[in-house]
């Protein structure tokens, strides 16, 4: 596995182009790579809100905005609109965390953003840039520490709010996305143990030589993608706000500026969502079936190209979310806590055993990552569809989630009615 | 003190959440690239038919001189239910009756209908025409002028081709 980061590591060395830049260029180019993303991120946004409005609308057969400049100017007609409404105040609220709690939901969204690859490094006349805001070597941990803060925004909004739906939003979301963080969390184990790192570039270099991460942890993968929606608070597990339930949930009391910056936030963290999906499980910006973006010599072709992938990818998943959203129903509370607990999280943990068994019995056969790549990644890749025909038939017998049935088996029932016989009490249990 | 709960006993196939969700994304998507199905009458370019017998704005019908054909009868404030028509009427030298003032609160009318049923001279008439919005109260009250000047077709009271409304 060493191998994977040294033949790079190696080409770097020897390539006088690729000595990263430092002193006054990197601050000034770290500055221009937060306004760039900063501007591009917001931007995004804006046009996430009108892209959803659109796939809704043409999923539900109507056309959309299409008045203020034929739907593309609807995003700036909305802020604008959002900038001149009142902001109010209601009575009994708490203030300062009334006013601290958009704040504190929209900027873990964004915050994570900045470990974040988004393409190809450039070689530039002060040395090699690359393209990413901050390369912590802690990356994918900041980013997990940094995600699960978004709760406190939804649970202090909820509280803060003094309205009961507002707080029943946000319990509900507090305890959801305790629970999904850890099937998240535990999701992402694979990736690290066939990477070794916890950086995000060397999670995609890994990728880039052994194959998409999709094929070689196709379980762990689902299971991530599932977490980020319940993260992400969307459909169909958008408990938080439940539009028919609890008017709005936790942001049932704001107005103007302050809802939209959830709104924002909401969007944010579904882009950030995306990126990791498809940094830690569709190789980033990796562009597909190529090997020579992965080392130098780079040039701004070749990230101009890899940015070009990126976005796709991630503009996939978004598509994704929103397809999502408006083709399924929200989950019953129950149904949602035993999703989590009672299928995610026993299937990663399972899961990671596994990978980490195969993955050991692999080395000790011999067969390297880096060197047998193809081959490394079939074996995993066919292990992984093996895995999942177990997994389905095992779900698809629809106790788990349907709400056709109870939650208990006949055999557990028909166990308690001979102990309740036993006890000689009439027999009632619930089926 | 448990709750009993009815379990219905149903194949795998209708209960399976994995399925019944790839059923329903497809369906989505379908509709998602469906272009000619869009459902959506985009208003003001594009107006959805209206029936002939559309009770809606009404129209005062003129002589071929350009005079309101209203004789001042006053049948039509009579039996209208809202009472929302003003009529005073006048006479000329010739002793013919004309109206002095001829008023219709649009905003009290309940477009029943009952003063183009019983206007003798069939001058008054309910059009087929829904579109009036004013910016006050006052402009909702169209005097004689405003109603000889609307252009729009008059109602026809039952449909030509099915007289008794089968």
């Amino acid at each position: 596995m060493t191998g994977v980061h040294i033949v790079p590591a190696l080409l770097q060395a020897i390539d006088p182009n690729n000595t990263p830049v430092s002193g006054g260029a990197f601050f000034w180019f770290t500055v221009l790579k937060m306004l760039v993303i900063f501007t591009i991120y917001m931007v995004g946004v804006a046009m996430l809100t009108l892209a959803e409005r659109k796939i809704s609308a043409w999923i539900q057969d109507r056309h959309g905005p299409n008045r203020v400049g034929k739907g593309w100017l609807q995003p700036a007609a909305d802020g604008l609109k959002n900038f001149m409404k009142e902001e109010t105040m209601p009575e009994g609220v708490n203030k300062p965390l009334f006013v601290l709690a958009p704040i504190l939901s929209f900027l873990p969204a964004l915050t994570a953003w900045c470990v974040i690859p988004f393409g190809a490094p450039i070689a530039t006349r002060w040395g090699r840039v690359d393209l990413v805001v901050a390369d912590l070597p802690v990356g994918f941990l900041f980013i997990l520490a940094v995600s699960s803060l978004g709760v406190y925004g939804i649970v202090l909004a909820g509280w803060s709010s003094n309205n009961k739906y507002a707080l029943l939003g946000g319990l509900r979301s507090s305890a959801q996305m305790v629970s999904y963080e850890i099937s998240m969390g535990m999701s992402t184990i694979p990736v690290l143990l066939l990477a070794g790192n916890v950086t995000l570039n060397s999670i995609i270099n890994q990728q880039a030589w052994g194959g998409w991460n999709v094929v070689n942890l196709t379980i762990a993968f689902f299971v991530f993608m599932v977490a980020a929606f319940a993260e992400t608070n969307r459909l169909p597990f958008d408990l938080p706000e439940a539009e028919s339930e609890l008017i709005a949930g936790y942001h049932t009391e704001y107005s103007a500026m302050k809802f939209s910056l959830f709104f924002i936030a909401e969007y944010a963290s579904m882009v950030t969502a995306s990126a990791l999906m498809a940094t830690l499980f569709f190789g980033g910006w990796d562009v597909p079936f190529t090997a020579h973006d992965n080392i130098g010599p780079y040039s701004g072709w070749l990230s101009l190209l890899s940015i070009g992938i990126f976005l796709a990818k991630i503009l996939f998943f978004l598509f994704l979310f929103m397809w999502v959203r408006w083709t399924l129903p929200r989950f019953r509370y129950d149904q949602l806590m035993s999703l989590g607990w009672k299928v995610l999280l026993p299937t990663i943990l399972v899961y990671i055993v596994l990978i980490a068994a195969v993955m050991l019995g692999l080395s000790a056969a011999g067969i390297d990552q880096a060197e047998h790549g193809v081959m490394y990644c079939a074996i995993l890749g066919s292990i992984n569809v093996a895995l999942i025909i177990i997994l389905f038939a095992m779900l698809d017998r629809g106790r788990i989630i349907s709400p056709a049935y109870g939650r208990m088996q006949p055999r557990e029932i028909e166990k308690l009615r001979r102990l309740d016989r036993r006890r000689g009490a009439a027999p009632e249990v619930a089926g | 003190m448990a709750i009993k709960v009815k379990v219905v006993e149903r194949p795998v196939e209708d209960v399976s959440y994995i399925r019944a969700t790839l059923r329903g994304m497809g369906l989505t998507v379908k509709h998602l690239f469906d272009v000619n199905g869009r459902v959506t009458t985009q208003y003001p370019e594009e107006k959805s038919p209206i029936s002939p017998r559309w009770r809606g704005t009404h129209r005062m019908l003129t002589t071929e001189t350009g005079k309101a054909k209203c004789v001042a009868c006053g049948l039509c404030p009579t039996v209208c239910p809202a009472n929302c028509i003003k009529l005073v009427p006048g006479e000329d030298e010739e002793g013919n009756r004309y109206p002095l003032v001829f008023e219709i609160d649009e905003f009290r009318c309940i477009f029943c209908g009952y003063c183009q049923e019983v206007c003798p001279e069939e001058a008054i008439h309910v059009g087929r025409h829904y579109e009036n919005s004013e910016y006050s109260r006052e402009g909702f009250v169209y005097d004689l002028q405003r109603l000889m000047d609307q252009t729009h077709p008059v109602c026809e009271m039952w449909d030509p081709e099915d007289p008794k409304g089968q």
